[in-house]
C-alpha cells in the first residue's frame, strides 16, 4: 500500500542523505571515538563535524552542544541540572501545554520538594504571559517553555520570555523539538540558556537528541560516567546517530526558509480545502503564530480514532487529539488546556507535514477525508440533532 | 495502534443496522458527546414479542461502533427475555475480544439494550441512583459496584477499562478503592459465612482451604501440608517436604497458614504442628 505520511511531529523519515553517511559507521569505521589510535580518531573527526553542523543550525558555538539520546534525556538533563546547581531554589515553571518529557518531569518535582507553576494558555493555544511574569520570583530555579507545540503548532514567544529572564536572572530551558528544522533559529540573538532538540524530528535517525546549555550556565550531568562530551554526558557516543543528526542538520539548514514555504503551501491547501468541504469543522490553534507544516483540525460530532482507522484504509498516516487512540478516556491536555470544546476535541486530527510530502498527496487526502467524516457523522446519533 | 480482532475490524468498516426505526417499541440512550462515546438503540417486536428490528447510531471509536454492530446481531430474533441476558462480556467475546482499555465500550452497549427494554415496558427511565463518585464521566458508587462484581474487577485500573470512573482527573480514585474493597469484601464475606459453622462444615472448610489456597502456595516452594485433625478450634497439621525440615516452618504455620485459614474459615482457630 502507498503510505501518504503526515505525521511528521511524531516521528520523519530517515533522509537517503542522511542513512547513507550514516551506514559506515555500523561496521565498517566501528572505532571507539575515545581511543587513542588513528581508527578511533577518525570517528572522533567525524562527531567533531556533527557538533559543527548541528551548531551552525542554531547559531550556536560547538562546545555548548551535548549529544543525547533523545529530546527526553535532553529536557531532563536540562531541567535537572538547573535545580540542582540551584539547590536552595525550589520553584519551577512552566506551560500547562508541554510535551510528557517536560509536564510529567515537572509533576514529579512537585510532589518531591518543588512549587511547580503551569501557565494557562488562551483558545488559541497562546501563551499567557501577564500569568507567566506574575508567578516569577526569587525563587524560581528554573523556567522551561516549549519553543512550538507538538499537537497545535503554535509558537510560543520565546525571543521575548527569553530577554525579560535574562534580565530576572532566571535560567532558561526551550524545548525546542518541534521547532528545530522547520522555523529558524539563532541562538546569538535569543536569551536561552538551555535548548533541547531530537535527531528524529528533522530527519535524522531515532535515539539520539541533543541539549544545548549556553557558555557560562551552570551545569551538572544527568549521566555521570566517563569524559565524553566533556563529562557532561557519560557513555559510549552514539557514533552513527549523531553523525547521522549532524547531517540531518546541515540539510535543515540549506534553504530552510524556501523549504518551509513550500510545506507552508501544501499545509494551507490541505487545511482551506478541507475547511471548505467539510462544514463543522475548525482549526485548533493560533494561525498567526504556527509551525509551517502543522494543522490540527476539529470534526465536530465524530471521533478522532475512527477517523485514523478509516485513513489507514487508504494509507493516510495522521494522528490525533482524541482520547480514544491513546487509552486515556480524556481528550489531550494540550486541546483541554486550550479549551477547545469536548464535542470537537474529540473529532481533532493532526497533521503534520514534511517537505517530504507531495501535492498529489494533499489531493488524495482532500478527496479522501470528507467522505470518511461524512460517513462517520451519518453514524453518529448527534449529527441530525446538530443540523 | 490497537491491536482490534478481524470481527472488531469487519464490524468497525461495515456496521450492521446503523440507523433509526421511527415506530421504534423501545429505545435506548446511553453516553455523551463530553464522554467521547454515545450509543442510541432501537428495536421493534414482531407479533411473538421478538425482536424483529434493531437499528443504531454511534458516536465514538472504531470498538465503540463495532461493539454497537455486534450487539444489534446478537438480539435480533430474540425475545427481550433472552436479549437482556446479554452481557457485555458477551458483546466482547462475540468479537473476538476487545482491548482491556476498550471493555468500557461493551459496557455501552450492554447499558443501551438495558435502557431500550426498559423504556419499551414502560419502566420509568433507571434513575441515576447511588451517589456520584466520577465527577468527569458521572459515574455512580452502584454502577461501579456493579462492573466490579459482573466482571471480577480488582483494581482501579480495571474498574476505569470498564465503566471509565477514575479515567479523568484521578481524584477519585480513593473513593474507587474504597468501593472495590468494600464490594469483594463483602462478597468474601457473603459466600463463608452461612452463620455459625457446625463441626462437619468447619473440617470441610479447612480441608477445602487447604487444597485451594495453602497447599498450592507451599508446594511452589518444594513443601506441603497434611491435616491430620480438627479438636475444637484447634487445627492440627503435619508439615511435609521442605517446608518440616525448614527453620522458618513456624512462621509459616503462624503468619501464613493460620492467618490465611482465621481469614478465610473461622477467626478464631489455632494451627499447630504436630510431630511425625
Amino acid at each position: 500500500m502507498n503510505v501518504i505520511y503526515v505525521d511528521n511531529n511524531a516521528t520523519t523519515q530517515v533522509a537517503p542523505e542522511v542513512l547513507e553517511e550514516m551506514l559506515p559507521y555500523f561496521n565498517e569505521y566501528y572505532g571507539n571515538p575515545s581511543s587513542m589510535h588513528t581508527f578511533g580518531g577518525m570517528v572522533e573527526r567525524k562527531i567533531v563535524e556533527a557538533r559543527e553542523r548541528l551548531a551552525g543550525l542554531l547559531g550556536a558555538s560547538p562546545d555548548e552542544i551535548i549529544f543525547t539520546s533523545c529530546g527526553t534525556e535532553s529536557d531532563s538533563t536540562a531541567i535537572r541540572a538547573a535545580i540542582l546547581s540551584n539547590p536552595k531554589k525550589k520553584h519551577i515553571l512552566t506551560s500547562r501545554v508541554e510535551h510528557p518529557a517536560v509536564k510529567n518531569l515537572f509533576e514529579y518535582l512537585s510532589k518531591n520538594g518543588y512549587r511547580a507553576t503551569f501557565v494557562p494558555v488562551d483558545r488559541k493555544g497562546r501563551l499567557d504571559l501577564d500569568y507567566l511574569y506574575n508567578h516569577l520570583s526569587e525563587d524560581t530555579a528554573i523556567v522551561s517553555l516549549m519553543w512550538a507545540n507538538n499537537e497545535s503548532g503554535v509558537i510560543f514567544p520565546i525571543e521575548e520570555v527569553g530577554s525579560v529572564l535574562k534580565e530576572k536572572g532566571i535560567v532558561f530551558h526551550t524545548d525546542a523539538v518541534q521547532a528545530v528544522g522547520k522555523i529558524p533559529i539563532d541562538l546569538k540573538n535569543v536569551d536561552v540558556d538551555m535548548l533541547s532538540l531530537s535527531g528524529h524530528k528533522l530527519h535524522g535517525p531515532k535515539g539520539v537528541g541533543a541539549l544545548y546549555v549556553r557558555k557560562g550556565t551552570k551545569y551538572s550531568p544527568f549521566l555521570i560516567g566517563g569524559h565524553q562530551e566533556k563529562g557532561r554526558r557519560g557513555g559510549t557516543e552514539n557514533v552513527a546517530s549523531i553523525i547521522g543528526l549532524g547531517k540531518a542538520s546541515e540539510l535543515a539548514a540549506e534553504d530552510l526558509m524556501e523549504k518551509n514555504l513550500r510545506v507552508k503551501k501544501l499545509r494551507d491547501k490541505l487545511e482551506t480545502e478541507l475547511l471548505s468541504r467539510v462544514p463543522n469543522a475548525m482549526i485548533n490553534g493560533d494561525i498567526e503564530n504556527r509551525l509551517p507544516n502543522t494543522t490540527s483540525i476539529a470534526f465536530e460530532f465524530v471521533e478522532g480514532e475512527s477517523i485514523l482507522l478509516l485513513m489507514d484504509e487508504f494509507g493516510i498516516c495522521a494522528s490525533s487529539g482524541s482520547a480514544c487512540t491513546s487509552g486515556s478516556l480524556e481528550p489531550s491536555h494540550v486541546l483541554r488546556a486550550m479549551g477547545v470544546p469536548f464535542t470537537a476535541a474529540h473529532g481533532s486530527i493532526r497533521f503534520s507535514l514534511s517537505t517530504y510530502n507531495t501535492e498529489e498527496e494533499i489531493d488524495v487526502i482532500i478527496e479522501k477525508l470528507p467522505p470518511i467524516i461524512e460517513r462517520l457523522r451519518e453514524l453518529s446519533p448527534f449529527w441530525k440533532k446538530a443540523q | 495502534m490497537w491491536e482490534y480482532t478481524k470481527t472488531v475490524k469487519d464490524h468497525f468498516l461495515n456496521p450492521r443496522n446503523v440507523g433509526v426505526i421511527d415506530d421504534a417499541d423501545g429505545v435506548g440512550e446511553v453516553g455523551s458527546l463530553a464522554c467521547g462515546d454515545a450509543l442510541t438503540l432501537y428495536f421493534k417486536l414482531d407479533d411473538n414479542k421478538k425482536i424483529k428490528d434493531v437499528k443504531f447510531q454511534t458516536f465514538g471509536c472504531a470498538s465503540a461502533i463495532a461493539s454497537s454492530s455486534a450487539l444489534t446481531e446478537m438480539i435480533k430474533g430474540l425475545s427481550l427475555e433472552d436479549a437482556e441476558k446479554i452481557t457485555n462480556e458477551d458483546i466482547a467475546e462475540f468479537l473476538g475480544g476487545l482491548p482491556k482499555q476498550k471493555m468500557h465500550c461493551s459496557v455501552m452497549g450492554r447499558d443501551a439494550l438495558e435502557k431500550a427494554i426498559a423504556n419499551y415496558r414502560g419502566e420509568a427511565e433507571k434513575k441515576v441512583e447511588g451517589n456520584i463518585v466520577c465527577e468527569c464521566f458521572g459515574v455512580t458508587d452502584l454502577e461501579i459496584e456493579r462492573a466490579v462484581k459482573e466482571n471480577a474487577l480488582s483494581s482501579i485500573e480495571d474498574v476505569t477499562n470498564y465503566v471509565k470512573a477514575g479515567g479523568g482527573c484521578e481524584s477519585c480514585h480513593d473513593k474507587i478503592q474504597e468501593i472495590i474493597d468494600a464490594t469483594l469484601g463483602r462478597e468474601v464475606k457473603a459466600k463463608k459465612k452461612p452463620g455459625r459453622l457446625t463441626n462437619i462444615q468447619k473440617i470441610r472448610l479447612i480441608e477445602e482451604t487447604l487444597e485451594r489456597e495453602i497447599k498450592p502456595a507451599l508446594k511452589k516452594d518444594g513443601g506441603n501440608i497434611d491435616l491430620v485433625d480438627v479438636d475444637g478450634d484447634h487445627v492440627l497439621v503435619k508439615l511435609q517436604g521442605t517446608c518440616a525440615t525448614c527453620s522458618a516452618s513456624q512462621i509459616t504455620l503462624k503468619h501464613y497458614v493460620e492467618s490465611k485459614l482465621r481469614e478465610l474459615v473461622a477467626p478464631e482457630l489455632l494451627v499447630e504442628e504436630v510431630q511425625s
